[in-house]
């Protein structure tokens, strides 16, 4: 669910044509909603709200009766339905290993890299102090 | 009072219609898309997500184009459009501990633990203009580092409260209220003042952080950590039952050192302010940082002798939706009222002029 969420709409998107659809029905049609995000006084205190953010989420149910789930941040409906199929493939023993080798594993290593470039770039702007000699006790 | 009026649909049709063409501006330019806006206007995304109090760039971004750049317009959209959404329910506490760090620096400690990581920033630069940008010059590729960024920064303000020299965070004390519904009571509680805070006006905020610095309610701030980065957003679905991560956003928190409180049972030990806001919002944060410091008066025995420190004054006057709504409603038509200001203005005159002709004959 995380890898799903997290990734971009064009990287699933390519990742997951390469797996078979199974057919399924829709349980929850892709509905966009708010949840209120919050965060904590002094970083670690007691919780306050912070504002809200949009949110879309869908429910599909497998012919074997399997359910999946999704909830994404963002209104791209396309999205939430397809994260909630992979939640749902992800559970059978063979698609689940078909989803994870094919969707999960590609997304999780490009959410690296693209975590990675940005953790480099940050880094090269660390400063490095060092003391001027200002010749004072001369 | 407003007393509705009729006619004038034509006139309002037409107004719209110029509206329309007037932010389109010249034809023969091409119109705006939302991802320039959402790639390169991005503070003045980040500003009208805070204020609008909505986390969706796309949203802010087109809301941003309809206004035609007037943010607080864009803002009173966004909040618009929120009221059109059905509330799910509410995230886990974003953990900002583990924050990829893109930006993070104390003005207390040099050698902070972790660095200091200068990031995207304004600071530095020699505010001159870059006529570079006025063509389609592209900016060389970012520098990289050969390695990351510890992913584990420790906090500056948790170093010095592990030496008790910080007054620790007020624990959980059930949930916290919520602005949006219930309508703000005052004595307010802290989590009422932060949510008002991160949703209210920049500018607002601004000059009143800047007043508490020239001495209406100081507090002997500095700035102990100040990052930039992206938190995930974990989600409880009832559906499920249990926490999953459903995306990430980009924050900006501040924690402000302030000046020793302590008491006959608790030796002397800094205050602290706290700010946070969506984007990268870093002036918001830092003032938001010193009035909630300053709006702690009360409970840290402190006499309230300025604006910054009046919870009743910050609280109801942070909000620019509310306030541009009550001072731009002047120029709605009032012709009745205003007929009876005037019809009271020439009775009293009148009764002027009797009162001087009686004192005349009097005479």
């Amino acid at each position: 669910m995380r890898v799903l969420a997290l990734s971009a709409w064009k990287d699933l998107e390519s990742c997951a044509s390469a797996i078979a659809i199974a057919p399924y029905d829709l349980l929850r049609a892709p509905e966009t909603g708010l949840v209120m995000l919050r965060g904590r006084m002094g970083a670690t205190g007691a919780a306050f709200n912070l504002g809200e953010a949009t949110v879309t989420r869908c429910a599909v149910r497998l012919r074997d009766g399997t359910e999946g789930h999704a909830y994404v941040l963002g209104r791209n409906a396309a999205h939430a339905r397809l994260a909630a199929l992979c939640d749902a493939l992800l559970q059978g023993p063979d698609t689940g290993a078909a989803v994870t080798a094919t969707v999960i594993a590609p997304l999780e290593a490009k959410l690296h890299a693209t975590h990675l470039a940005a953790s480099t770039k940050a880094a090269a702007t660390k400063v490095d102090f060092f003391t001027m000699v200002r010749g004072e006790d001369d | 009072m407003y007393v509705a009026v009729k006619g004038g649909e034509q006139a309002i049709d037409a107004a719209h219609r110029l509206l329309e063409e007037e932010r389109r501006g010249d034809r023969s330019v091409p119109s705006v898309t939302l991802e320039q806006i959402a790639e390169q206007l991005t503070l003045a995304v980040d500003r009208v997500m805070n204020e609008g109090s909505l986390y969706d760039r796309e949203l802010a971004s087109l809301a941003i184009k309809q206004a035609r750049g007037d943010l607080i317009e864009a803002i009173f959209l966004i909040r618009a459009t929120r009221t059109t959404l059905a509330r799910f329910g509410y995230a886990e506490p974003l953990d900002t501990q583990s924050m990829r760090v893109k930006r993070r620096v104390s003005a207390a400690f040099k050698d902070v633990p972790g660095g200091q990581i200068l990031g995207p920033t304004f600071d530095y630069t020699h505010r001159l203009l870059d006529f570079a940008l006025a063509g389609d010059a592209e900016p060389a590729a970012a520098a990289r580092a050969p390695s990351a960024l510890r992913s584990d920064m420790p906090r500056v303000l948790g170093m010095l409260g592990s030496e008790g020299l910080m007054e620790q965070p007020p624990a959980d004390a059930g949930e916290p209220g919520d602005l949006t519904q219930d309508p703000l009571n005052f004595p307010a509680g802290r989590d009422l003042r932060l949510q008002n805070l991160a949703r209210s006006d920049e500018g607002f905020l601004l000059a009143l952080a800047y007043s508490t610095q020239r001495g209406y309610g100081r507090t002997h701030p500095f700035a102990g950590e100040i990052r930039l980065g992206s938190v995930e957003v974990s989600f409880t679905p009832e559906e499920l039952g249990f926490a999953v991560v459903i995306g990430e956003i980009a924050v900006t928190e501040c924690e402000m050192i302030n000046q020793f409180t302590g008491s006959a049972t608790v030796k002397p030990q800094f205050t602290r302010g706290y700010g946070l806001g969506f984007g990268q919002c870093e002036r918001k944060v830092m003032s938001m940082a010193l009035v909630d410091r300053s709006l702690r008066a009360g409970e840290l025995g402190e006499e309230r002798v300025a604006p910054a420190q009046h919870e009743e004054f910050v609280l109801s006057h942070s909000d620019n939706v509310q306030a541009t709504g009550f001072v731009e409603h002047l120029k709605l038509p009032h012709y009745v009222d205003f007929q009876a200001e005037l019809v009271l203005l020439r009775r009293l005159r009148a009764e002027v002029d009797a009162a001087k002709d009686r004192l005349e004959a009097a005479e």
